[in-house]
């Protein structure tokens, strides 16, 4: 069992993530990192796709990453953290090495759910000793806020516009964190910033487990969102609040909600406040937003059967 | 002692690698490299190496996780062919760039489309300037002994970069020769331990690796990859004296075979130089002075060294296993007009494409080829600069 995580015991740790990185002010990404290398008991190695969290942390002659970091390609990240996790085996068994360490990729959702589900798929099917961090911001925000499979019905993006014809993505998310559960790994998880301790909690709980591990963070951009600024953990909690992003983890096949809104809310308090999603409120589309409510129903519904299941 | 078998090209490469011994390798298998890699996973399942082997999902990932393991700071392989080669070739820039001494024996095949599954050379000459080290291959004896020297080469501290042995698909590959392997003892001592440089799993020193550099300083860093590629040929030379005293087999940059007093000569790459070598003696009874030039180290390329070898001959064929597209000539027949340019004498230069998608090479071939060479230094006419042979009209 992992340990319990208290505020004392992380005022006390060094953050590994430097202040000075590039990243936009206002963007959930780097205060993940931040919170994910926080609950780290272990010494880490990390691994970084190419996005907006590789290219703004590591600008030579400069890197914000006070711990091993290696940037590859876009599509790639597991598949190079497998390389560097097996020659950490091989040179454990040969002796040369004694430490344990753990290792984590870091990838959005371009990365991720799109140009490098392949290599996730097959670091995950190999079994490697690995976490996979994708965090989650709906679009090809490095890029300029592209549609990627993660972009959410109605959103507005720049490559699939609210236009006079097209009213945004026509098409419904990817759910990766069932198809990562399907590959029948240890731990899957989806958690948030807003809800700090459950994000460290399930880091520090799937670092303990030997195997593949995957978590699925969202991580509110405000550009491509077009929220306000300071409003990055708030619009994170009013995702979970309004079960668009339930908090929830599979481990060893046994589905577990970590967080059960008191009042659950309506969808609209998570789209309104973003920009992405103003055309959704045109008297013309409130079919379209009556859609995205009974979407978000009907997956929390299948979630809270799919807890019963196992419900002891 | 050396010892003398019978065996396949890819049989004969796995068991250098056995020798070799590598920390990690990633395979996936396509023809007509699979049997090396099936060879190799043999001696991993046995315990016959120390080697942990990533059966990857796709070259990709080959080429990634070797990246990653090598940053990690071990020694490590993988192989290819054809289309697994062109997969990966994103990522061997990033390889090169990183500066990832990983070895990797390409076992030369045709490209798609068509679909083909034989020899040619189209694959690796895709992937000439990656800045990988290419060290070729006329049979399996020098893919064996090219694959133990590419470690010391791409390993050397002033080098620190990728290598590929090439050696053609099936013709090679998958034909029995008669070789001479080294002990076990005697390669593993002659590759060495792996000195590790910025190891990715020093913790007391951590790294970042695969920075963004941009215009401030990305030409600065690609001036510098190109005066490390610079130290590249000494450094090959240096490794093959050193396998000389081991084992009594040279090489050089290239091989130049009856070369010295020649007036025509072929150039040409691999296996097929094997055939034209015959084809040459057959001349040289008749009186006639043929040569060859068989490059070796072909990236990065000896100019200036096969410019000095081939300057005083009248005539000389390029054979390309592979076309340029659009680039009017073959690959290899590029590089060596490029080394004649600066002489003021210099020989008529030719090229032919021979033996893609596996066309057979025969003496035939070469005895045209040199005969069309003795025409032109009687007469001086070139009938063509360009063109397809053995095939169907």
């Amino acid at each position: 069992m992992p340990k319990g995580i208290t505020l004392k015991e992380l005022t006390n740790k060094e953050v590994l993530l430097s202040s000075g990185h590039r990243m936009c002010a206002g963007c959930g990404a780097p205060t993940i990192v931040k919170m994910v290398l926080l609950a780290c008991d272990y010494p880490v190695i990390a691994a970084n796709a190419t996005g907006c969290l590789e290219v703004s942390t590591c600008i030579s002659d400069y890197t914000a990453w006070k711990i091993p970091w290696i940037h590859n390609a876009f599509e790639n990240a597991a598949a190079t953290l497998s390389g560097v996790e097996t020659m950490y085996r091989a040179l454990k068994k040969q002796g040369k090495i004694d430490k344990e360490i753990k290792f984590i990729a870091f990838g959005g959702d371009g990365g991720t759910y799109d140009i490098g589900l392949q290599s996730l798929s097959g670091a995950m099917e190999r079994g490697h000793d690995m976490l996979y961090i994708c965090y989650d911001n709906g679009a090809y925000m490095n890029t300029g806020i592209q549609r990627s499979s993660a972009t959410p019905y109605g959103a507005d993006t720049t490559t699939r516009p609210a236009g006079s014809v097209i009213q945004g993505k026509t098409e419904l998310r990817k759910n990766l964190t069932k198809i990562m559960a399907a590959h029948n790994i240890p731990y899957a998880a989806q958690a948030s910033p807003s809800h700090w301790m459950d994000l460290m909690k399930k880091v520090r709980k799937a670092l303990d487990i030997k195997g593949p591990k995957f978590m699925n963070i969202i991580s509110s951009c405000n550009r491509g969102w077009r929220s306000k600024t300071d409003d990055a953990i708030t619009m994170c909690r009013l995702a979970v609040d309004t079960c668009y992003w339930p908090l929830y983890e599979i481990e060893n096949g046994v589905t577990k909600i970590t967080f059960k809104p008191k009042e659950k809310k309506a969808v609209e308090e998570f789209l309104k406040p973003q920009g992405r999603f103003k055309h959704l409120f045109k008297p013309d589309n409130e079919w379209m937003l009556k859609k995205i409510q009974e979407d978000t129903d009907k997956e929390w519904e299948r979630l809270q059967k799919e807890e019963t299941c196992f419900a002891s | 002692m050396a010892k003398i078998v019978a065996v396949t090209g890819n049989e004969a490469v796995a068991n250098a690698l056995r020798q070799v011994n590598p920390d990690v390798c990633a395979a996936y298998p396509i023809t007509p490299a699979t049997e090396m890699m099936q060879r190799f996973s043999s001696f991993v399942s046995d315990g016959k190496v120390k080697t942990e082997i990533i059966l990857v999902e796709s070259e990709h990932s080959s080429m990634s996780a070797c990246v990653g393991a090598s940053a990690a700071g071990g020694r490590v392989m993988t192989a290819t062919s054809s289309q697994g080669l062109a997969l990966m070739f994103e990522i061997l820039y990033i390889a090169s760039g990183t500066r990832l001494p990983i070895v990797m024996p390409v076992v030369n095949r045709a490209l798609s489309a068509p679909l083909n599954i034989h020899g040619d050379h189209s694959d690796a000459m895709g992937a000439r300037d990656t800045g990988w080290i290419q060290l070729w291959s006329e049979n399996g004896q020098e893919a064996y002994d090219n694959a133990i020297q590419a470690f010391r080469i791409a390993e050397h501290m002033d080098i620190r970069l990728p290598a590929m042995v090439c050696m053609d698909g099936f013709i090679i590959s998958h034909s029995i020769e008669r070789l001479e392997y080294l002990e076990d003892d005697e390669v593993r001592n002659f590759v060495g331990e792996f000195r590790t440089l910025n190891p990715l799993l020093d913790l007391e020193h951590p790294v970042s690796y695969g920075p963004l550099i941009l215009t401030d300083y990305y030409m600065e860093f690609r001036k510098a990859q190109a005066e490390v590629a610079d130290k590249v040929a000494r450094v090959t030379l240096d490794v093959a004296a050193d396998f000389e005293k081991l084992s009594g087999r040279k090489y050089g940059l290239f091989d130049a075979y009856r070369l010295d007093d020649a007036e025509i000569g072929l150039v040409i790459l691999n296996s097929a130089a094997g055939t034209s070598k015959d084809t040459v003696d057959e001349f040289r009874a008749k009186g006639i002075k043929a040569g060859l030039l068989k490059p070796r180290l072909y990236r990065p390329f000896p100019y200036r060294e096969i410019g000095e070898a081939l300057k005083h001959l009248k005539a000389v064929c390029v054979l390309d296993r592979a076309d340029a597209f659009g680039g009017s000539f073959g690959p290899v027949y590029l590089d060596i007009a490029t080394s004649l340019y600066a002489y003021k004498e210099k020989p008529v230069l030719i090229n032919k494409i021979y033996g893609l998608g596996g066309r057979d090479y025969l003496p035939q071939h070469a005895e045209l080829v040199l005969n069309e060479l003795v025409e032109i230094v009687k007469t001086g006419a070139v009938k063509s600069n360009k063109e397809y042979i053995g095939v169907r009209e």
